[in-house]
């Protein structure tokens, strides 16, 4: 199986999930798992976000509840018998509305599945549906964090980002039309063993484009569609957009993260001055506490801050998957446009063959001018060869046209969805952050309005 | 000038510390003199003591009817809003920049108001520059010893360091000039002194005079600093001192954390415009969300905006609020230097009297301990009545100190809070 991956040089989707952290078949055939004793990572009931409701109007969403439970760290030995860390999750599933009045939930199925399982689910979701923005998964590495964050792939924090990220995936694929049909995802969220060989027998591998034949399109088709240049333009923009916002965020946390820490040492030096006090001793004692509660404040406000920098993260991975359908409509309609041109080469041919002018110079015109006029059965062969060819071509213009069509109305389609549901969930993310910084600035009211008092006290 | 009844009682009232007061001043000159005569010092007493004899009671009674006077301004919130006890008004505004040939200086205008009978007129105003101030208090300084004399703003102005002639910079010290003007006048002893009276009224200083006295003072003071040790400080000043290191030190941490502050905040505000920038380029890239993202980046304005406020305010009004106080420290610890001084040469002068008289009339010690004592309460009252002046005028420092430090930072609470709540609408709005 790896070897077939590895050999598929066109495959360069795959290949890229080869080179992450383990290759399916290595997590299959080579780790020995050793358990580590069920942690429960983080305090879940703190650290629990709702990423953006899904509506549950697809079929599947109807029929069971999905979730990613818990994540746990093992420890295992890779192919070179190195041994690693890393980390699996719990994806969750029970039926859903079955519950009776009154009777308990029924038992969830259980499995575990690591991200790179994830990844692969994705990218064969990726080659499938061409014509579909495929929901972005959490990012693979902690990126524009600030610095009191850590990077580590194995942090508490992290994990439960990527944890709630991932829940996040599972339900947007689950919520969409089309994919949430796929008898491969179905199979990722109820089969923990032999869903890898379901998904590589599909043959997707095969499907694939490589990067190169996309990017050579990008640069020959000769009438793109107006409407994805825009889009691919506009998206483009978005990357470039959120990159910045997140950087410049990162940033800003930072800071703020400053100012509120460096209060802190009100703290001190207020207590340590209240001892040489009299009268305004107590005042300032317990200002000084007021204001070691603002320095710990800003702890929590960033860590929900954090939340917020996920859902951008979510459209700038999602800038990425619209620039993937772009790119298949680029490569759809370079060979749309290279049938045509087929055609038109071979209709001209024929052309020349009927009426015995050479319009352009060419190497036959040059033949038949040395070598005289060809007999008249060659010539009628060669007449019935290209009418065939240019039957075929004809088809397979038609064809490509039809392909081409249903492309851009499915692709369409879906892209529509897409901008509808980027304009709610972005809308919702910025009333929820606009009503975090209002409680951030509730809180910085009220901590100041306390340290206030005790100053009047004085 | 509307309230002349009480303010007329009140001059009144306290007319009688000058009368006390001056020849205390008066007698402070004997006493840095160096003096070796027997009737020098005859004459020393003689001109002290019909006054002297009733100044320690009358001293203290009115210092303590000047605490009470200073608590009742404590209580009234703002100090200079309360005008009840007040009749003198000084201000400090209108800077201007002078270009000469020689120099460029800026000066001030500085505006009196009162209706005390030491003023020929009931307004003046002059201008003075940085230089006038000094000399004014050099000059308070030198006839005024046992007071604390409010801190000028430092000279420093190095070079190209500094921009002397910079808005900011002027303001801060017009700011600076003006508390210490106000505090001046409003102290109860300071503010009756001539040269306050000169400085406020006169239309050119002479300052020459002044000058070559100064020299002349601050030699003696040091050759009597360096000639005695002290025999034991009474331990309210070792207290004191001890007490001024210690919140020197605090404020000094204090005005650290809060440059500090004042510089993650500027940061913070450089990162915050970049970030409301970024939101507005967003919305120009959208169609739908483009009102929302217009919403959070004017937001975002907003917020620079009360931030940059809240700066200033710190720059402006907080820091030079603590520098004062750390100048104010210097000064404090300077009187408590020339008290120790006082008492230094007191003791070796008490010291020497003894000892001359067991010279003279070893067997009659009755005698000596009664030729002496004339003498001895005379130092003794005097530096009693420095150790009360010092005393009075901490504590009223004190009371002073403390509601300024409570309205100082119940102004910074006050923006503090003021930059939340228009945040926190300005994101309402938006919603």
């Amino acid at each position: 199986m790896r070897m077939m991956m590895a050999d598929s040089g066109s495959n360069e989707e795959v290949a890229v999930i080869g080179n992450t952290d383990i290759t399916p078949a290595e997590s299959e055939n080579n780790i020995i798992n050793t358990v580590v004793p069920l942690v429960a990572l983080c305090d879940r009931n703190i650290l629990r976000f709702k990423l953006p409701m899904v509506e549950r109007g697809t079929a599947l969403l109807r029929k069971m509840e999905i979730s990613v439970a818990e994540a746990e760290k093992r420890m295992g030995k890779n192919t070179v018998n190195i041994q690693e860390t890393y980390t699996v999750y719990l994806v969750e599933t029970r039926p859903a509305e079955t519950v009776p009045e009154g009777g308990t939930p029924a038992a969830p199925d259980t499995l575990w599945r690591r991200y790179s399982e994830f990844e692969l689910l994705r990218t064969y979701l990726l080659v499938t549906y061409p014509y579909i923005i495929i929901p972005p998964l959490p990012e693979k590495r902690a990126e524009f964090v600030w610095h009191k964050l850590s990077a580590d792939n194995l942090d508490p924090d992290f994990v439960e980002r990527r944890r709630v990220g991932l829940e996040n995936f599972l339900l947007r694929v689950a919520s969409h039309a089309v994919l949430s049909k796929d008898k491969i995802f179905f199979l990722f969220l109820t089969e923990e063993k032999g869903w890898r060989e379901a998904v590589l027998e599909t043959g997707f591998q095969d499907k694939a484009d490589s990067r190169l034949k996309s990017l050579s399109a990008m640069f020959r088709v000769k009438n793109p569609d107006k409407r994805f240049t825009a889009l691919k333009q506009y998206s483009d923009e978005l990357n470039t957009v959120i990159s910045q916002l997140l950087r410049v965020r990162a940033r800003v946390a930072d800071r703020l993260y400053g100012v509120y820490k460096v209060h802190g040492n009100y703290g001190r030096v207020f207590s340590e001055w209240s001892a040489i006090e009299k009268e305004m001793g107590d005042g300032l004692q317990s200002a000084g506490h007021h204001m070691d509660t603002y320095a710990t404040s800003i702890d929590d406000i960033l860590e929900e801050e954090e939340h917020y920098a996920d859902q951008l993260k979510e459209y700038l991975f999602y800038t990425d998957a619209v620039r993937s359908v772009c790119r298949k409509h680029e490569l759809i309609q370079y060979e749309l446009e290279i049938a045509a041109q087929d055609l038109a080469y071979k209709k001209q041919q024929k052309e020349e063959l009927v009426t015995g002018t050479v319009r352009v110079f060419s190497l036959k015109g040059m033949t038949s001018k040395l070598f005289g006029q060809e007999s008249q059965e060659q010539r009628e062969s060669r007449l019935a060869a290209l009418e065939q060819s240019i039957q075929e071509g004809e088809e397979s213009l038609k064809e490509k046209n039809r392909e081409c069509q249903e492309f851009v109305r499915t692709a369409w389609e879906d892209i529509e969805r897409f901008k509808e549901q980027k304009d709610k969930d972005l809308r919702e993310a910025l009333i929820s952050y606009a009503i975090m910084q209002i409680s951030m600035c509730k809180k910085g009211v009220q901590v100041w309005s306390n340290a206030k008092e005790c100053f009047n006290k004085m | 000038m509307s309230a002349g009844a009480p303010r007329g009682l009140a001059s009144s009232g306290q007319k009688p510390i000058t009368e006390i007061l001056h020849p205390l001043s008066a007698a402070e000159e004997p006493l840095t003199v160096p003096v070796s005569g027997g009737g020098d010092k005859e004459a020393g007493l003689t001109n002290g003591t019909p006054v002297e004899k009733s100044s320690p009671a009358s001293v203290s009674s009115l210092f303590n009817r000047l605490q009470l006077d200073d608590d009742l301004e404590t209580d009234a919130r703002d100090p200079y809003a309360s005008t009840e006890t007040r009749d003198l008004f000084v201000t400090v505004d209108d800077p201007k920049k002078h270009v000469s040939t020689m120099e460029t200086y800026i000066t001030y205008r500085v505006s009196t108001k009162t209706t005390r009978i030491e003023f020929d007129l009931p307004e003046y105003c002059v201008r003075r520059r940085y230089q006038d101030f000094d000399w004014l208090r050099t000059k308070l300084e030198d006839s005024q010893p046992t007071h604390l004399i409010p801190p000028l703003p430092e000279k420093f102005v190095m070079k190209g360091v500094v921009d002397r002639f910079s808005e900011d910079f002027v303001e801060t010290r017009m700011k600076a000039l003006d508390k210490f003007l106000k505090r001046v006048a409003d102290h109860p002893v300071l503010s009756f002194n001539p040269h306050l009276n000169a400085f406020l009224s006169a239309k050119d200083l002479n300052k020459r005079q002044g000058l070559a006295l100064l020299t002349k003072v601050g030699e003696s003071v040091k050759h009597v600093a360096g000639g005695y040790k002290l025999r034991a400080r009474p331990p309210e000043f070792c207290a004191m001192g001890e007490y001024l290191d210690t919140f020197a030190q605090k404020l000094g941490t204090i005005d650290r954390i809060a440059q500090r502050i004042l510089k993650e905040q500027s940061e913070y505000l450089t990162e915050l415009r970049e970030y409301g920038s970024v939101y507005s380029s967003w919305a120009g890239s959208e169609e739908e969300l483009r009102r929302p993202l217009e919403g959070v980046a004017g937001c975002v304005t907003t917020c620079c905006g009360a931030l940059e406020d809240q700066c200033e305010n710190m720059s402006q009004d907080f820091l030079p609020v603590l520098r004062e106080y750390v100048l104010y420290i210097e000064s404090m610890k300077n009187v408590l230097r020339k008290r120790d001084q006082s008492q230094a040469e007191y003791e070796g002068r008490l010291e020497a009297a003894i000892l001359r008289k067991q010279e003279d009339r070893t067997p009659a010690l009755v005698a000596v301990a009664f030729s002496v004592l004339p003498q001895m309460p005379v130092e003794v009252e005097k530096c009693q009545d420095k150790v009360e002046c010092f005393n009075a005028d901490l504590k009223a420092d004190w009371e002073r100190w403390q509601s300024n430090k409570r309205q100082d930072f119940k102004q910074l609470l006050t923006g503090m809070a003021d930059k939340n709540i228009s945040h926190y609408e300005k994101v309402r709005r938006l919603l």
